[in-house]
């Protein structure tokens, strides 16, 4: 139903044939039997040695515990807990992750393994999850195991609670000065320029691609010389399915928009619940910046056109990922 | 000829020590210290002229003496000790400032000015940039309090960098700074037994080390070494960064996460018994934290600091009382859970927690 209002242009195969191809896969799956079998795989191995990995886990985590406790951990100047991150925050998303939202990734090598690059996302779902799912992705599926410095709002980092987490899981704020700092210290910067336009517009616009705000996204990569990568994510947008919009709420709270959903707020948190939809984020080829001259970042023209190449390629791989979809919830 | 160099705000802590240690510089011939108020500590061989830097003595003060470079570190946020009300604080720092530049810029003799400010000028909010660098201009000024005089007292520097071009100016952005001396408002909250946080928010801390402060003055009121340059106006940080919670818990001091108008609440209300001067300026750095970036202080003012962020407070930490609830203790809370989880478990749980504490 999701992709009834998408038109797949220069997909080779009709649409009919998909929805074929649907219908012979109505018998499981390969994926969930592949799962299987890597579970059933790995559970002779647990127990063999059971206790001693418990003992391991639970030694690791109370030398964890202890360094918490004691405040003897790092940060960097932009407030990022590596280690809090990779043993909390990565737990805590990772089930919504895998059992959740059962992410596909795919592309996951046109991300360099060292270096700084700038990946570009489409941006929906209501709340910003897709950008958590796309952290959970690259740290888990990249094989250098790379850690994404997501680029967010300025409300995230106005409200309470929120920006204390955000900080600590290597957020920051959506700013070319960040952005640049970052880039240049060779880390892989994720931004998602449609902003509230992107995450906050209606279910009937879903996987239309909004304006990518002002091409600035281009100019930090120019400046800092690193390849974008463009990021197409699928899933997320029928998460939250937004009917409505309570702007006099929206407006009386200090939000961008209130949604209103089949669920929220009728159903209270239950409606806070995200639909389990299935995901897959894919990775686009990296489109390479560093063959420019350093006056090219003032070149507006030259800025309309990458960003317009960027959106163009993401919104060309939304459709054809939404082309492949067999449903929006298997 | 030595030179001939004037300190205001000597009868405070860090003006007393850098009137000190600048007069063992070989190049210096005299050192003049000026206070308002006479200083409770030696200063050595420098010569004390009590004199209100508010008042047009200064000038006289200035050609009298012949002062080729005027430190002036008068430029303070009150604190403990050296106090006085609000108001008198801050006509101290904008009014003195504004006095002592006009009698710089009448004295033929003065070739090196070095102004004392602090990175509070950037204010701090939710919108700015992560790491501030010199240039970046604040999203919102700071309304009031130290914050503000130092915005004020930098802007009449930079009018008289204009009209004295031949003077060398350098002014020098502080972080927070302590160690076992410090009397600053900072190490007051950190010497309460309960800190008060602001809830939801743990702010990002940067601290300089008193003996760096007195280093990077010395170069600045000095000649510029080869192939850097000492005037101009640069941040001072050690390196690295220290969260809030950090803080406390390297301290062993137990915080109270209060909602924000709470502690604002709180803050006047510690403040009417005089406990501790918590202002609004200062909940805004417990809120939003405060980086900068010090790379123009490593390549053009050519100054690496001592200690690091983390090794300053360690110090800070060191002069300080225990807390209630000291780091030592806490571990070996873990360290005693960790002993009686081997009862029913192998020996690995212990010796991996003790693999992972060397760690």
């Amino acid at each position: 139903m999701a992709d009834a209002k998408v038109i797949p242009f220069d997909e080779d195969r009709p649409r009919r044939r998909v929805a074929g191809s649907r219908r012979v896969r109505a018998v499981p799956a390969p994926e969930p039997v592949a799962e299987a079998v890597e579970a059933a795989v790995a559970e002779p191995a647990a127990v063999e040695s059971g206790g001693a990995a418990w003992d391991r886990r639970i030694a690791g985590g109370l030398a964890f515990l202890r360094r918490r406790v004691t405040g003897d951990y790092e940060v960097d100047e932009f407030g990022y807990d590596k280690e809090l991150t990779d043993q909390v925050l990565m737990s805590l998303m990772r089930p919504l992750f895998d059992k959740y939202f059962r992410v596909e990734v795919k592309g996951i090598e046109n991300i360099p393994a060292e270096g700084g690059a700038l990946i570009v996302a489409n941006h929906s779902g209501t709340l910003p999850l897709d950008g958590l799912m796309m952290q959970v992705a690259v740290h888990d599926h990249h094989p250098a195991q790379r850690h994404l410095r997501l680029l967010a709002a300025d409300l995230v980092f106005m409200l309470p609670v929120v920006n204390e987490l955000a900080r600590k899981a290597g957020h920051t704020l959506a700013c070319s000065e960040d952005a640049q700092r970052l880039l240049e210290a060779g880390e892989l910067v994720g931004v998602m320029p449609e902003g509230f336009k992107g995450i906050g517009k209606p279910f009937g616009d879903r996987y239309k691609l909004q304006r990518f705000g002002r091409g600035g996204f281009v100019s930090t990569a120019l400046r800092a010389g690193t390849p974008i990568v463009p990021c197409s994510i699928v899933g997320a947008e029928e998460i939250y399915p937004m009917v409505g919009n309570a702007k006099t709420v929206a407006r009386l709270l200090g939000i961008p928009y209130f949604p209103i959903t089949p669920t929220f707020p009728w159903l209270g948190p239950l409606g806070a619940v995200p639909l389990p939809t299935k995901w897959t984020i894919q990775f686009g080829e990296p489109i390479a910046t560093d063959g420019y001259p350093p006056e090219a970042a003032e070149d507006p023209m030259l800025m309309f056109n990458l960003t317009d190449e960027v959106r163009e390629q993401i919104q060309h791989t939304l459709y054809k990922l939404l082309v492949q979809r067999r449903s929006v919830f298997f | 000829m030595g030179k001939v160099v004037l300190v205001t705000g000597a009868a405070r802590q860090l003006g007393g020590r850098f009137v000190r240690r600048v007069q063992r510089d070989p190049e210096v011939a005299r050192v003049i210290a000026v206070d308002a108020v006479a200083p409770p500590h030696r200063l050595g061989s420098a010569e004390f002229i009590r004199t209100d830097i508010r008042q047009s003595s200064i000038a006289r003060v200035l050609a009298e003496h012949a002062v080729d470079t005027v430190v002036h570190l008068a430029v303070t946020g009150g604190g403990a000790g050296a106090g006085g009300t609000g108001s008198a604080v801050k006509e101290t720092n904008v009014i003195g400032t504004m006095q002592l530049l006009g009698a710089c810029q009448k004295s033929p003799t003065v070739r090196r000015l070095v102004v004392k400010s602090s990175t509070s000028v950037y204010g701090g909010a939710s919108r700015d940039p992560a790491v501030f660098t010199e240039t970046t201009q604040p999203k919102s000024l700071p309304a009031g309090g130290f914050a503000k005089d130092a915005v004020e007292v930098e802007s009449y520097v930079r009018g008289f960098a204009r009209r004295r071009p031949d003077v060398a100016v350098c002014v020098l952005r502080f972080a927070n700074i302590l160690g076992p001396y410090a009397d600053s408002a900072l190490a007051e909250y950190f010497s309460m037994p309960v800190m008060p946080t602001v809830l939801g928010y743990d702010p990002r801390l940067q601290f300089v080390h008193e003996d760096d402060v007195l280093d990077v003055l010395r170069l600045a009121a000095g000649e510029p070494g080869r192939g850097t340059l000492n005037s101009g106006t640069f941040n001072i940080a050690g390196d690295g960064v220290l969260l809030l919670s950090q803080c406390a818990r390297r301290l062993g001091r137990p915080t109270v996460p209060l909602l924000l108008p709470a502690v604002t609440w709180v803050g006047s209300a510690l403040r009417a018994v005089g406990v501790t001067d918590f202002s609004p300026e200062q909940i805004r750095l417990l809120t939003h934290g405060r980086v900068v970036e010090t790379s123009q202080m490593r390549d053009v003012l050519g100054f690496k600091p001592m200690y690091t962020t983390v090794e300053t407070f360690a110090d800070f930490a060191r002069s300080r009382g225990k807390g209630l609830l000291p780091p030592e203790q806490a571990g070996q809370v873990v360290d005693r859970v960790a002993a009686a989880l081997k009862v029913d478990s192998l020996n690995v749980g212990v010796a991996g927690a003790e693999e992972g504490a060397q760690r």
